[in-house]
């Protein structure tokens, strides 16, 4: 095994982890307000990338040249993800606050029926962003000689992710406010706050980042129906190795999956698949609460 | 500042249980205490005014505005602010971070500066996590928290439960204060002492009733009274 290969390998896994922290991220947040498991997380992905990419494929036709029709599209997935995301916790959610069970079940029923909606209005064609101009083609990389851009961008993006949600949740009120509630919401409500707001902007960032993670995923691979599972079970993995409701946590879990998931395609191809079970369970086993997480509340 | 807490009829049931059954309350310039053995209901009465938990029947109202069924935050926003028992900390969240929460949002005499000025140990342990502090610093903490919202009334759910004797001192210097600038003090307690140093009427609570309301002297003096209402022979 040469030394570049191993550095594709990591690279690539590196790569695809940082699209897991990016969706993962999402989730853990919105869990780690609300307790909900948003088992709809996957759809929100999957809005990001059409509701992205229609708006990108309507601009895209009428001027192939455009660069920033990627942008564009970008921004339209995220917001399309993020205003679901409000809906979804106004409408559905927020008066079942605490009640987890119910809360599971009716975000399943959601992502059959955004599926569905999805099917019916954008076919079901797989599809692909092109990246723009900045980001496309190769980059020189030592050792290996070259390298996706686009793949280093997505690296970088998820960086800006982590660091944006450091300071986010560190450094201003709202984030204060957050993890207030993270510990005891009802104590956060008797110091005036208003919870159900911070919920939902809580919800509309979360789902944001789906969106994020929907249009750079579609953007680096082809997207075509299914994929809301695959990033929902990819999510619930990582936050449950990681622990949930811990960015940093998310971090280490989306690191660990999807490096592991690239060397385990690489080396056993066949067996790959269980490669990320057997770390879930493993960490389960060792330490339930996922490598970052706390005990109790 | 202050304003006139009235609570009347108020009953609150946790299922089949029976909690509070028919309280009335009001509370107005003085400083009043609420006394009574564990599990009568004192925390429930606490948590029902500012809307933690939902009353079955009666009505609180501050200054004639009726406050059941607004939900905590903006209970809290309309003037009553609560120490809860167990303090109650953020263990995510710093010193400094718990008073940000609520600073500024409320005009009035109460800021961060000013916490820090009446309570310099807070001020050594602003990086602190809400959890790494001593019982009595929690306390300040906790009670810091409520003060920065500038209430009309704040409510006190045990502040002396678990704290050493000088730190009760001055926990109670620190309550007299807060009833001498004029916010309205309902202070639980269990602690003879502190309820008699903060306020001069003490009201009794008996399986979600109040059986009585009595000047803190007499209750002070009545030895009988105190082991029938409250089960001690001696404010411990
Ligand atoms: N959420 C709840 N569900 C059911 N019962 C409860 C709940 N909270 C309190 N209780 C019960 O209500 C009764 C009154 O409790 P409460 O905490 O108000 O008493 P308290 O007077 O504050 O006691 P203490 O002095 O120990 O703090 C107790 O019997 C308690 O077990
Ligand atoms: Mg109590």
């Amino acid at each position: 095994m040469s030394l570049q290969f191993m550095i594709t390998v990591t690279l690539n896994g590196l790569t695809l982890a940082a699209l897991y922290f990016i969706v993962a991220s999402g989730f853990s947040l919105i869990f780690g307000l609300m307790r909900t498991v948003n088992m709809a997380h996957g759809s929100l992905y999957m809005i990001g990338a059409y509701v992205g990419f229609a708006v990108f494929d309507s601009l895209y036709a009428s001027n192939a040249t455009a660069d920033y029709a990627w942008y564009v599209g970008l921004l339209a997935g995220v917001a399309a993800a993020a205003v679901a995301g409000v809906v979804m916790q106004v409408v559905f959610l927020g008066w079942m606050q605490g009640q987890e069970l119910r809360q599971a079940l009716v975000t399943i029923g959601l992502s059959i029926i955004i599926a569905d909606q999805l099917l019916a209005h954008f076919g079901g064609n797989p599809f692909q962003f092109f990246a723009p101009d900045a980001l496309f083609g190769p980059t020189p990389v030592p050792v290996i000689g070259r390298y996706s851009t686009f793949r280093l961008f997505q690296i970088g993006l998820a960086l800006a992710v982590g660091v944006g949600l450091w300071l986010l949740l560190n450094k201003t009120r709202l984030g204060i406010m957050v993890r207030a509630g993270v510990d005891d919401r009802q104590m956060l409500a008797a110091c005036g706050v208003n919870v159900p707001l911070i919920a939902v902007a809580t919800f509309a960032l979360g789902a944001g980042l789906a969106g994020l993670g929907g249009v750079v995923g579609a953007t680096a691979q082809p997207v075509a129906l299914g994929v809301d599972v695959k990033f929902l079970l990819t999510s619930l993995v990582v936050v449950i190795v990681g622990g949930m409701g811990s960015i940093g946590g998310t971090a280490i879990g989306a690191i660990l999956i999807g490096v592991a998931e690239q060397w385990g395609q690489a080396l056993f191809p066949t067996y790959s698949v269980i490669l990320t079970f057997a770390i879930m369970v493993a960490v389960l086993a060792v330490r339930p609460q996922g490598l970052l997480g706390r005990t109790g509340r | 500042m202050g304003g006139r807490l009235e609570i009347d009829d108020l009953h609150v049931n946790f299922g089949q249980a029976v909690i509070l059954q028919g309280v009335t309350l009001s509370l107005d310039r003085a400083p009043l205490s609420l006394v009574g053995r564990n599990g009568m209901g004192k925390s429930t009465l606490c948590h029902a005014i500012m809307g933690m938990v939902a009353a079955q029947k009666g009505s609180v109202t501050l200054d004639g505005r009726p406050l059941l069924g607004l939900g905590p935050s903006r209970v809290a926003r309309g003037g009553i602010a609560l120490v809860p028992q167990g303090r109650r900390m953020f263990p995510s969240l710093s010193v400094h971070e718990h008073l940000l929460l609520v600073a500024g949002r409320t005009k009035g005499a109460w800021t961060v500066e000013r916490v820090y000025e009446t309570f310099p140990r807070l001020a050594e342990r602003r990086r602190n996590g809400g959890n790494q502090l001593s019982g009595g610093e929690q306390q300040m903490l906790a009670i810091s928290r409520a003060l920065l919202m500038n209430p009309r009334i704040v409510i006190m759910d045990e502040p002396s439960e678990g704290l050493a004797p000088v730190i009760v001192d001055h926990l109670i210097e620190t309550l007299r204060a807060i009833a001498a600038e004029g916010m309205g003090v309902l202070l639980v307690e269990q602690n003879m002492r502190v309820a008699t140093s903060v306020s001069d009427q003490v009201a009794i609570m008996v399986t979600g009733q109040i059986a009585a309301t009595m000047p803190a002297r007499d209750l002070e003096a009545d030895r009988d009274a105190q082991r029938r209402y409250l089960g001690v022979s001696h404010g411990h």
